[in-house]
C-alpha cells in the first residue's frame, strides 16, 4: 500500500479522453516519475492529484484518505506541497517573507486572524525560515524582491518553500523546464539531496530523461491518458513499448 | 514605541503632528490678506480631511495590501451616517453610541456584500462592488424611504425619542451632538496678530479618532496577516497551493476595510447630524479610489496625503472666481488681463475637476507610487546632492557596495 494511490482514474475534457483508467501507487520515501510524450496526460494527472481538477472516475488516496473534493489549500494540509513548471513564488515579496509564509501556514492552518502582533516578533517562524534559506544556500539573497531572482534561484527558492512545510509528499511538475544544463545540474543534485536526507516521497514529472534517469528509483509511463508501464528505471530503459510511445514506430 | 519600529514610530508622529497642530498648518495667512482664501484651517473643512482620511486609510487595507479595487465602499460609509443619524435620533446625542453602531453596522454590511463579490476577483470584483453600492444607493433615495428619508435625507427632528436625552432643549431647538456634554460644534478661538486660528472640539475628537485609525492600520501593515494580504496580491496560485484559504483573509480585509469606512460616516454625521443618500453614489466611491492612488497605494501615509490634497482642492480651487482672478491680474494691461481669466477660468470654481484630473493624471503617469513617491524622489535628490557637496563623509554613511 504505498502513501499516494491512485486507482481507475478517469478525465474527460469535451471530446478529448485526457486520462482513462490510471492506477498508480507511489511507495513511501520513494522517487516517483511519471514520464510520457507531449499530451499523454502528465499535468492533467497532476492537477487530479492536488485539487486543481476533479477526476470523472476512480479514487485518489493520500494516506488512507480521500483527496477528491477537497480544495488545494486543504490537500496542501494534509501533507501534499507542489512545485510548478514555472516558479510559483510571491514576487513582490522578499525572500526571507516568501519563505515565512508557508512556515506560517504549516504553524497557523489554513487562516489566522493575527492581524495586532508584528512579523518581526515570531521568532519561532523567522528562525525556521533563516535556517531554511541557509539550507538551500541562499540567506544572502534574504532581503532581495523574490521576482528580482534568477530562474534557477526562483526554483530553489520554490522547492525550499515546499520542505518548509514538512510535506509528506512533494509533487514536482517538470522542475528543469527551460533551465540551462547547470541548473538542470543544479537541481537534480539538490533534490536527490532532499531525498536521501529527509523522510520525504517526490513525485515528479519530467520530459528530461537525464533527469529522471537519475532521480527516479520507481518511472510510470504514460501514454494518451493511460499507464503503459510501471518498472524500475533499469527495465524501462530497455523497454520497447516505451521506445514506441516517445519515438515513434519507427524506432 | 507602541510595538512600533522606529521608521514606523515616526510616521505615526509626523501624523500627530499634523493633525494635532492642523489650526496652524492650514492657517498659514493672515485673516485679511488676499492669500486668506488659501486658508484651510476652519473646522468644517479641517473635519473632512480627517474624516476622508480615515476612509482612505481602510480603502488602502482593502486595495493596497490585498490589490482587490473595490467601487463601492461609499456605500459602508453611507450606511455608517445612516446608523449614526438613528442613534442621534432614537438614543440621544452622545457621539459614542452613534459611532460604535455605525461602525458594526458597516461591518456586517460589509461582511454580506464581501462575501458575495469575493467569489471573484480583478475587473469583475470591482464591477459586482459598484453594483452593490448602486443598488444601495437606489435603495436609499426610493424604496427604503421610511429608514433612510429618501432623497430629502436624514434629518434630526424635535418629535425624536431620544430616550437618554431630551428631544428638544429648553429653548426649543434640536439638541447638538456631544461627546459627554462636550458639544462637537464647540470651537475656541485664538487671535494672535492678524492670524485667527480655530480649535473645533468636534475635529479634535476626529483627528484623535484619525491617529487611532492609522495606528491600527500600521499594525495590520506589519502583521502575519498583512503580510498574507500582500501575498494574496502577490500570487494566489502559490496561496492556495502552500494550505491557505484566501478567501478569509480577502473577506477580513474587506470588512476590516468596510469598517473603517462605516467610522468615518459614522464621524461625518456626528459632526453635522444629517445623512443623504448621495453619500452612497459611485462619485463618492470613485473618490475614495482617487485619494489612494493619488497619495500612494499600499503605503502607510499616502492615502491620508491623498485625502487631505483632494479635499484641499475641493474646498479651495471651488471656491475661486473670475473676481477673485480680476483682482490677481490686475496689474496687467486691461486686454491681458481678461484673456488670462479666460484661460484661467475653466480650471476654477465649478471646473476644478478639471485642475484635479489634470493633476492625478499628471501623478499616475510621472508618479505611480504617488505623492509618496514624489516625496522619496525629493528626498533621493536631496541626499544625493548633500552627498556629492558633503564629499568625504557623505561617502563614509554610504559606503559602496
Amino acid at each position: 500500500m504505498g502513501i499516494l494511490e491512485v486507482k481507475d482514474v478517469g478525465k474527460r475534457f469535451g471530446g478529448l479522453q485526457a486520462l482513462s483508467n490510471v492506477n498508480l501507487s507511489v511507495q513511501e520515501n520513494s522517487v516517483h516519475a511519471i514520464i510520457g510524450p507531449n499530451g499523454a496526460g502528465k499535468s492533467t494527472l497532476l492537477n487530479c492529484l492536488v485539487g486543481k481538477l476533479i477526476p470523472d472516475t476512480g479514487s485518489v488516496m493520500f494516506d488512507g484518505q480521500s483527496v477528491l473534493g477537497r480544495a488545494p489549500y486543504e490537500i496542501n494540509q494534509m501533507g501534499i506541497s507542489r512545485v510548478f513548471q514555472t516558479p510559483e513564488i510571491f514576487g513582490d515579496l522578499t525572500v526571507l517573507e516568501n519563505m515565512m509564509i508557508p512556515c506560517f501556514a504549516k504553524r497557523d492552518g489554513a487562516f489566522e486572524l493575527n492581524a495586532l502582533s508584528s512579523v518581526l516578533r515570531q521568532n519561532d517562524i523567522l528562525q525556521k525560515a533563516e535556517h531554511m534559506l541557509e539550507e538551500m544556500n541562499m540567506a544572502d539573497k534574504r532581503h532581495m524582491h523574490a521576482a528580482a531572482m534568477s530562474r534557477g534561484d526562483k526554483r530553489r527558492l520554490e522547492i525550499g518553500m515546499c520542505l518548509s512545510q514538512e510535506p509528506r509528499l512533494l509533487l514536482l511538475d517538470e522542475p528543469t523546464a527551460g533551465m540551462a544544463r547547470a541548473d538542470t545540474n543544479n537541481t537534480i543534485d539538490l533534490l536527490k539531496q532532499i531525498s536521501d536526507e529527509r523522510d520525504i516521497t517526490i513525485a515528479i514529472i519530467e520530459h528530461d530523461m537525464h533527469v529522471v534517469f537519475s532521480l527516479a528509483n520507481r518511472i510510470t509511463v504514460l501514454a494518451q491518458g493511460t499507464p503503459l508501464v510501471e518498472d524500475d528505471p533499469q527495465n524501462i530503459r530497455g523497454n520497447p513499448k516505451v521506445r514506441e510511445a516517445y519515438l515513434g514506430e519507427s524506432a | 514605541m507602541f510595538g512600533l519600529d522606529k521608521k514606523d514610530t515616526s510616521k505615526l508622529i509626523i501624523v500627530a503632528c499634523l493633525a494635532l497642530l492642523a489650526p496652524f498648518i492650514l492657517n498659514p495667512f493672515p485673516t485679511d490678506s488676499a492669500l486668506a482664501q488659501f486658508n484651510a484651517g476652519y473646522p468644517d473643512l479641517m473635519q473632512r480631511f480627517v474624516i476622508f482620511g480615515i476612509f482612505a486609510i481602510g480603502f488602502n487595507i482593502l486595495f493596497g495590501l490585498t490589490g482587490y479595487l473595490s467601487f463601492g465602499h461609499a456605500a459602508f460609509l453611507g450606511v455608517g451616517s445612516y446608523s449614526a443619524v438613528w442613534m442621534f435620533k432614537l438614543i440621544g446625542m452622545n457621539v459614542i453610541p452613534a459611532i460604535v453602531l455605525s461602525v458594526i453596522v458597516a461591518g456586517l454590511f460589509a461582511l454580506l456584500i464581501g462575501f458575495v463579490s469575493l467569489r471573484r476577483s480583478g475587473i469583475y470584483f470591482s464591477i459586482l462592488t459598484l453594483a452593490f453600492a448602486q443598488m444601495s444607493f437606489n435603495l436609499a433615495y426610493s424604496v427604503l424611504t421610511p429608514i433612510t428619508n429618501g432623497e430629502t435625507g436624514l434629518q434630526l427632528t424635535l418629535e425624536d425619542p431620544r430616550i437618554l436625552g431630551v428631544s428638544a432643549t429648553a429653548d426649543g431647538s434640536i439638541p447638538v451632538t456631544n461627546l459627554f456634554g462636550l458639544e462637537m460644534r464647540s470651537t475656541f478661538e485664538m487671535a494672535v496678530g492678524p492670524w485667527a486660528f480655530q480649535f473645533n472640539a468636534g475635529y479634535y475628537l476626529c483627528a484623535l479618532i484619525m491617529l487611532a485609525a492609522f495606528y491600527l492600520s500600521i499594525r495590520i501593515f506589519r502583521s502575519p496577516f498583512g503580510m498574507m494580504l500582500r501575498a494574496v496580491k502577490s500570487n494566489q496560485q502559490r496561496m492556495n497551493y502552500t494550505g491557505l484559504n484566501t478567501r478569509p483573509y480577502t473577506l477580513a480585509a474587506f470588512v476590516i476595510s468596510g469598517m473603517y469606512a462605516g467610522l468615518a460616516g459614522g464621524l461625518m454625521a456626528s459632526m453635522d447630524p444629517l445623512a443623504g443618500a448621495e453619500r452612497m453614489q459611485w462619485t463618492a466611491s470613485g473618490e475614495v479610489v482617487l485619494m489612494t492612488i493619488l497619495g500612494g497605494a499600499g503605503t502607510l501615509i499616502g492615502p491620508v496625503l491623498g485625502a487631505g490634497f483632494i479635499k484641499y482642492f475641493e474646498n479651495i480651487f471651488s471656491k475661486i472666481n473670475d473676481n477673485v482672478l480680476h483682482t490677481w491680474f490686475s496689474f496687467l494691461p486691461d486686454g491681458m488681463e481678461d484673456a488670462v481669466v479666460f484661460i484661467i477660468h475653466p480650471f476654477i470654481g465649478k471646473g476644478w475637476h478639471l485642475t484635479l484630473g489634470i493633476l492625478f493624471m499628471l501623478v499616475v503617469i510621472f508618479l505611480p507610487g504617488g505623492l509618496v513617491e514624489g516625496g522619496q524622489r525629493i528626498k533621493g535628490w536631496l541626499s544625493r546632492r548633500k552627498s556629492k557637496d558633503g564629499g568625504k563623509a557623505a561617502g563614509e554613511t554610504n559606503p559602496a557596495e
